[in-house]
């Protein structure tokens, strides 16, 4: 397990692109908001927890299709599938190779992009905390819509339909948590809730996504 | 005699064929008896005026775009369970009728909106969650569309249906935290006090049996389709193959 996770990120810094894309995908994000809403910074300041949120979740999106198309191109995944490792655990593995090259990148890069949006100082200690709590679910939840999606041509888009809807919980009660630590109030429920569906997420998706990626392998 | 008899194409569509005029006669004349009754022979609310007649299309288009869903999951869980091919195309059937459900209740309730609440659309927790609902039935048609294997196709969009209902379920429950909105609480149940009058609910039950038998008939045409369509395609592969 440890050699596919040293396998996974080894390729993912190497081959180029990938990595820093979802980065330099975030800072654009984070960019253009204000170009489209306005620079006044009292606006500013009020969408900044919800706008970090979403510029992680659509850079996490963007990353997904790479996740296990390469792997299938090459035809690696149906070795992983035939190795002596249970395919929930390769897909767990994934997952979290995917939130290291990507979920924690992003997390580490929020209090910084904060700054651009005019964040409250109190905010950024909150939105690190739900981003490091909340993204883990994004990225397991993004493997089982790449683990849907990917013996399709061009499912790219597919893809983003099937795994948006499945991110509004996790979107909710993050952006919520961070909302509300910017604005110095309680943020105890949706810091909870967010932990609980991440929890829960990490326990049980595994299962139907290797499930998933079984049907498209067979 | 049981139910799994209807897994087999030929007798479910034989059954099908001769319970769906009925089906379609009923249900058309209770939606008629329904709407025309609540339309035209109820009186106008005292507060809301004519514009509570709405309720006899948006309350049964509601109910029925959820429990579309809701057979989709069954029929699912029957599919990966006992692998019955009736049940996979009849899931894949009840899709369309239900997003469509799903959009007639979404723009009744902006019409209604507008003027009792002033907007065609408020983030509130039932809104939103419908609008969800929403997305999650064009994913699960997208995904249908886009494989080709129909075996995979269904096998895929089971279990996306399967974690469908799941995240579904927890939006619903994220919504309603997110955001405490505009939308009253049910008001068809048989001990709250704060029903709606009798003159509106019995109109009100017709047509809610009226659209139930009607997506039931939908449900039963469009799988009827699907089967046939199946068919074709065997046909056509084998004339190829003998060619």
């Amino acid at each position: 397990m440890i050699a596919l996770l040293m396998r996974d990120l080894r390729l993912a810094v190497r081959a180029g692109g990938g990595f820093g894309l979802g980065l330099a995908f975030f800072l654009i994000v984070t960019v253009m908001v204000p170009f489209s809403v306005g620079p006044e910074s009292d606006l500013l300041a009020r969408i900044a927890p919800g706008v970090l949120w979403l510029g992680a979740l659509l850079s996490c999106l963007l990353s997904l299709d790479r996740l296990l198309a390469l792997d299938w191109e090459d035809g690696s995944l149906d070795l992983l599938a035939t190795a002596p490792l249970p395919l929930e655990a390769v897909v767990s593995i994934k997952a979290l190779a995917h939130w290291i090259t990507t979920g924690l990148p992003l997390v580490l890069a929020a209090p910084m992009l904060g700054v651009l949006l005019n964040l409250p100082l109190e905010g950024f200690k909150w939105v690190l905390i739900s981003l490091l709590l909340g993204t883990p679910a994004l990225s397991v939840i993004g493997t089982f819509g790449a683990a849907l999606t990917v013996g399709l041509k061009r499912g790219g888009l597919l893809l983003s339909l099937l795994v948006m809807p499945l991110y509004v919980p996790t979107l909710i009660f993050g952006a919520e948590a961070a909302r509300r630590g910017a604005m110095g109030m309680v943020v105890e429920t949706p810091l909870l809730m967010l932990a609980g569906i991440s929890a829960g997420v990490i326990a049980l998706m595994p299962f139907a996504s290797a499930a998933v990626l079984r049907i498209n392998l067979r | 005699m049981s139910i799994w008899e209807y897994a087999n194409p030929r007798k479910f569509l034989h059954t099908s064929e001769r319970v769906m005029p009925v089906l379609w006669v009923s249900a058309g004349l209770l939606m008629a008896i329904g709407l025309i009754w609540g339309f035209f022979f109820t009186p106008d609310d005292y507060r809301q005026g004519s514009t509570v007649k709405i309720i006899f299309l948006h309350v049964p288009a509601a109910l029925m775009a959820i429990n579309a869903w809701f057979m989709m999951l069954v029929a699912s869980l029957i599919w990966v369970v006992r692998r019955h091919h009736v049940s996979a195309l009849a899931a894949k059937a009840a899709a369309p009728v239900g997003i469509v459900m799903t959009l007639i209740a979404l723009a009744t309730g902006a019409i209604w909106g507008q003027p009792m609440w002033g907007t065609w659309w408020a983030w509130d927790p039932r809104l939103t969650s419908f609008l969800v609902l929403a997305l999650f039935y064009l994913g699960y048609i997208a995904l249908w569309e886009a494989i080709d294997n129909p075996d995979t196709a269904a096998d895929l969009t089971a279990i996306l249906c399967l974690v469908g209902t799941v995240f579904a379920v927890l939006s619903r429950y994220a919504v309603n935290f997110w955001n405490q909105g505009l939308h009253q609480g049910a008001s068809l149940s048989l001990d709250e006090k704060e029903n709606v009058a009798d003159a509106f609910s019995n109109p009100l039950y017709v047509c809610m049996i009226g659209f139930g038998l009607f997506f039931l008939a939908m449900v039963f045409y469009r799988t009827g389709t699907e089967i046939r369509a199946r068919r074709i395609k065997a046909l056509m592969a084998r004339q190829r193959q003998e060619a």
